[in-house]
């Protein structure tokens, strides 16, 4: 059997023959509202799926509870549909007990932030080699329209017919902050972008988070409107290696203070030596952090895009698999009756 | 020489405080007693806080067997010997012992000052508090301190072999064998000489006391019980468990993987396979107790046996991912030790009151199967015939154990595992010849076909909206939803077709009187039916282990009584279930108090049934 050298999918087996991206469309009808943002990830996933040239059979998309959480309807691949919160800890079992699986988990900012919010920050932190794509709109769709954990303070929701009191998460910040290896947000517009995030992301081997922006047009429609299109002045583009400028003409940049902190300024009023450098290969999380915090808590009008951290640590089904040996099935039972001996035995006769 | 005296049973309690080793003082004066071929059961009681505050009631622990040269069945409800190692231990257990018992004391904690502690005014061992019983006070500390003088240990060191001074005594009191101990220390502190020399020191001094001095006039032997031939171990339920799992997974050739999180008396099934990594077990602990279930679905899910392990709060956190199970049609093995809640409530005493959680807990029409181990050693048993019937079935199993028989233990027949009928997952691996695969079609058993991940051509998704009969795909149509309901019900129902006929015990084929139990109130029962049978009186008991569904012949015999009653330690659920699955007038005999139901009670009560004169 051969493998991929993808270091993320390292063991899942190639395709004998190459798939497109009718192999990965199911017979199911899509059913979200038109308009939604969800189409265009389903779509860059199908695309990007025969790239990897695994085979179609060794992939597994797990999902929780949400609008999002349909998609693995749509993928002619293995798939479960889950509960409300739960698909990050039924992956792990999935990706531990097996090493020649791609898994995915497909969540939502309620599902994954909320709801699951334990089960996200424990796979994250234990590195299991999943790659987990949580679909932020903003807001609760399936339930149609109450406000979600990611909805900014005073939300005017159903359930908040005069403005939430709570404050937000900010995805990327939470997982930097549990030790994710591979954090990334992208956004459902810019499919390009979207396809080099998750490309990146699954060739990640160990835990990666992609926060993706997506609208959701019939209860929080145009959340990320200011963040649309090439030419969208808020989007800070993350490019590993490059000084982190955006806007027109890069005319705006972002700079280091003395004390750590990092400060958007104008471009040309921008010491050179202060344009902060985008290192996503850092070992230590703080530079990625200070960037998580340049995105706009309430209303969305910046926000950073691309890769926050992309670092290698052993992943946690690895480690586990490494500890285990599966002995043959006879040497297994004499093994166990051995076991099941002990050192204390007596015979009657 | 003291006179050698045989009796034909022997209850025994060590008690002590928390810190004092009585656990592994009564642990291995059992292994000594099962290497003389007795009969024993156990019974360990400890507090739930790892250090109570020394010297108190609340910090008492305690670990009682029971010894016979016949086949006994509970670890007895009132110690012939209580060795207490201080005025707290003897508070909390003297209201167990019946006149004469014998109480082996360590005077050296009995201080003004720890006997105002638990509220004895004046010392009890000499105020006359204790004339109905046979009173040793010892200063076994500063025996032991004595006997360890040459090895240099510092005061407290040199007092904790206390425990051991005290098992050397018992051992020559009891005619047991000492090489089991001496080779045990030896193990145990093989890294450190001195605290092994002293040790070994102690015990050995203990047994010279008991032989050398005249304190005891008598010592007392048990002969061996006859026992069927074979290989025997001592085993707890606990263990059993988890050899069993590892059992049912190496007879279907699957993985094993254990999600569970820790938990109090369930941890120990997570510990002892986190040993067995080289027999190819994953275990997982994880961030809570629905990870736990999540991920042992996700592994089956992926073609290996999932199991978790939990106590009943931890099942109630699961049970929406059990629910998943059940409309998945995963395998899934969920072992609940059960203790006595709810809440919190006491985590480390016994109870069975998470039958209606295990029958009744999910939401939705969600049947499951549920099996209940009788004994310690029934655990192996049940665990292989749950991971059985989850993998037949494709069906989530709850296994109902408890915290007296996860922690008691008991002699132990080794099986051989080539006797144990192989499992066939029957994982679906052809794509069937018309080319399309069909995950929610049905075998006769109504049991759906499994294709793992990474099987070719039969690729589907599974999740939790009701699916369409065959293909498994979404459907809201309400015919077809009244269709998957009734199917699941019948698929789990099917399963008392394959069930053995039930065995009622009734020696004399005369009784009126039916006792019916489930679980560890096995031991009790058939323990008090046969006390009842000795007074001449005849007594039927029947003792269920599938609760879910149950055996299709058990109306006919509920109906064949002029009573039924149903011991449990909880507050009549197998009653009402029985009341209400069969009409019968099931009477319930329930006991609440985070201990085994007490056979001498139960054998009292029964009399008073049977000779009608217990005013009903």
């Amino acid at each position: 059997m051969t493998a991929t050298t993808s270091s993320g999918l390292s063991g899942v087996p190639l395709a004998l023959t190459p798939l497109n991206r009718k192999d990965f469309t199911s017979d199911q009808e899509v059913r979200w509202c038109p308009g939604c943002g969800d189409y265009a990830v389903l779509a860059a996933f199908q695309g990007l799926m025969p790239q990897l040239g695994i085979r179609r059979e060794n992939t597994v998309i797990v999902s929780g509870i949400g609008c999002s959480s349909r998609f693995p309807y749509y993928v002619d691949s293995y798939g479960m549909h889950s509960i409300h919160g739960r698909a990050p800890a039924i992956a792990t079992g999935v990706a531990t007990a097996r090493d020649d699986l791609a898994v995915w988990v497909i969540t939502g900012d309620g599902d994954a932030l909320s709801i699951g919010g334990n089960h996200l920050i424990h796979a994250l932190r234990r590195n299991v080699n999943i790659t987990i794509l949580l679909f932020n709109n903003r807001i609760y769709g399936l339930t149609k329209g109450q406000y979600s954990p990611t909805s900014e303070l005073g939300k005017v929701t159903k359930s908040t017919p005069v403005g939430s009191v709570d404050y937000p998460f900010n995805p990327i910040s939470l997982a930097l902050g549990a030790e994710a290896g591979f954090v990334a947000r992208t956004i459902d517009s810019d499919r390009a972008h979207l396809t080099e995030v998750l490309t990146a992301a699954v060739a990640h081997r160990g835990a990666a988070l992609v926060e993706i922006y997506q609208n959701c047009p019939i209860f929080n429609d145009d959340a990320f409107l200011e963040l649309k299109g090439p030419k969208a002045p808020g989007v800070i583009r993350l490019v590993d290696g490059q000084p982190v400028t955006f806007g027109p003409d890069g005319a705006r940049s972002v700079v280091r203070r003395t004390d750590g902190s990092l400060e958007v300024v104008d471009t040309a009023d921008a010491d050179p030596a202060r344009v902060v450098v985008h290192d996503a290969r850092a070992d230590d999380p703080t530079a990625a952090f200070a960037l998580s915090r340049l995105t706009d808590t309430g209303v969305l009008q910046q926000a950073p895009i691309g890769i926050f951290r992309d670092v290698d640590r052993p992943s946690f089904d690895d480690g586990v698999r490494e500890q285990v040996e599966m002995p043959s099935p006879a040497e297994r039972l004499t093994a166990l009756q051995g076991l099941l001996n002990g050192s204390d035995t007596w015979t009657v006769n | 020489m003291s006179e050698v005296r045989s009796v034909d049973r022997v209850v025994i309690r060590f008690a002590g405080d928390s810190g004092d080793g009585m656990q592994l003082t009564g642990d291995r004066f059992t292994s000594d007693t099962a290497q003389l071929g007795n009969d024993f059961s156990t019974l360990p009681n400890f507090p739930a806080e790892i250090r109570a505050p020394a010297g108190t009631v609340a910090g008492v622990s305690s670990f009682q067997v029971h010894f016979a040269d016949f086949d006994i069945r509970t670890p007895g409800d009132r110690p012939d010997v209580l060795v207490a190692m201080n005025p707290a231990a003897l508070k909390a257990n003297l209201h167990d012992l019946p006149r004469g018992a014998v109480i082996l004391a360590d005077t050296a904690d009995f201080t003004t000052r720890n006997l105002a502690k638990v509220g004895y005014p004046a010392d009890p061992l000499t105020d006359g508090t204790l004339d109905a019983y046979e009173v040793h006070a010892l200063d076994l500390t500063g025996l032991a301190v004595a006997a360890v003088a040459p090895f240099g240990l510092g005061r407290k060191d040199a007092a904790r072999t206390k425990n051991m001074f005290a098992l050397g005594l018992l051992t020559w009191l009891y005619s047991r064998p000492e090489q089991g101990t001496l080779d045990f220390l030896a193990r145990k502190f093989a890294g450190k000489p001195d605290i092994r020399d002293a040790n070994v020191a102690a015990f050995k001094a203990g047994y010279a006391y008991g032989e050398t001095t005249e304190v005891f006039t008598a010592r007392y032997q048990v002969a061996p019980a006859p026992t069927p031939p074979g290989t025997y171990r001592q085993i707890t339920g606990n263990t059993a468990l988890a050899y069993g799992l590892m059992a049912g997974a190496a007879k279907a050739g699957l993985q094993l993987f254990l999600g569970a999180y820790p938990i109090t008396p369930a941890s120990d099934v997570l510990h002892i396979l986190s040993r067995t990594k080289d027999h190819g077990v994953i275990t997982f602990q994880a961030e809570d107790e629905i990870a736990a279930v999540g991920a042992a679905l996700g592994a089956s899910y992926a073609g290996a046996l999932g199991v978790t392990s939990t106590s009943g709060p931890g099942m109630a956190l699961k049970m929406e991912t059990i629910s998943l199970a059940v409309m998945l049609e995963l395998p899934l093995v969920i072992c609940d030790v059960q203790r006595a809640g709810p809440a919190t409530g006491m985590p480390t005493k016994t109870e069975q009151a998470d039958l209606f959680q295990a029958v009744f807990g999910r939401h939705g029409e969600a049947p499951l199967p549920v099996i209940a181990a009788q004994s310690p050693g029934d655990c192996f048993d049940t665990a292989v015939e749950a991971v059985r019937i989850a993998l037949t079935y494709r069906t989530p199993v709850i296994l109902l154990s408890d915290g007296y028989l996860g922690n008691g233990a008991e002699p132990w027949a080794v099986p051989n595992l080539a006797d144990l009928p192989a499992i066939d997952p029957g994982f679906a691996t052809e794509v069937p010849a018309d080319g399309e695969f069909l995950p929610y079609s049905r075998d006769d058993k109504l049991a759906r076909p499994l294709a793992v991940p990474g099987t070719p051509g039969m690729e589907h998704r599974i999740g939790g909206i009701e699916k369409a009969a065959g293909t498994g795909n979404v459907s809201y149509d309400p015919d077809n939803h009244e269709h998957m309901v009734r199917l699941r019900q019948a698929k789990v129902e099917g399963i008392a077709d394959t069930l053995a006929p039930l065995q009622v015990d009734d020696p004399s084929e005369a009784a009126r009187v039916l006792v019916v139990g489930w679980g560890s109130s096995y031991g009790p029962i058939s323990a008090a039916a046969r006390r009842v049978r000795l007074s001449g009186r005849p007594v039927a008991t029947l003792h269920l282990r599938h609760l879910n569904p149950l055996p299709h012949d058990l109306g006919a015999i509920l109906r064949s009584y002029d009573r039924v009653i149903v011991p449990e330690m909880n507050l009549g659920q197998l009653a009402m279930i029985l009341r209400a699955r069969y009409l019968v007038d099931c009477e319930s005999y329930s006991r609440v108090r985070g201990l085994p139901i007490s056979l001498s009670e139960l054998a009292e009560d029964l009399i008073a049934i049977i000779d009608g004169k217990d005013g009903r």
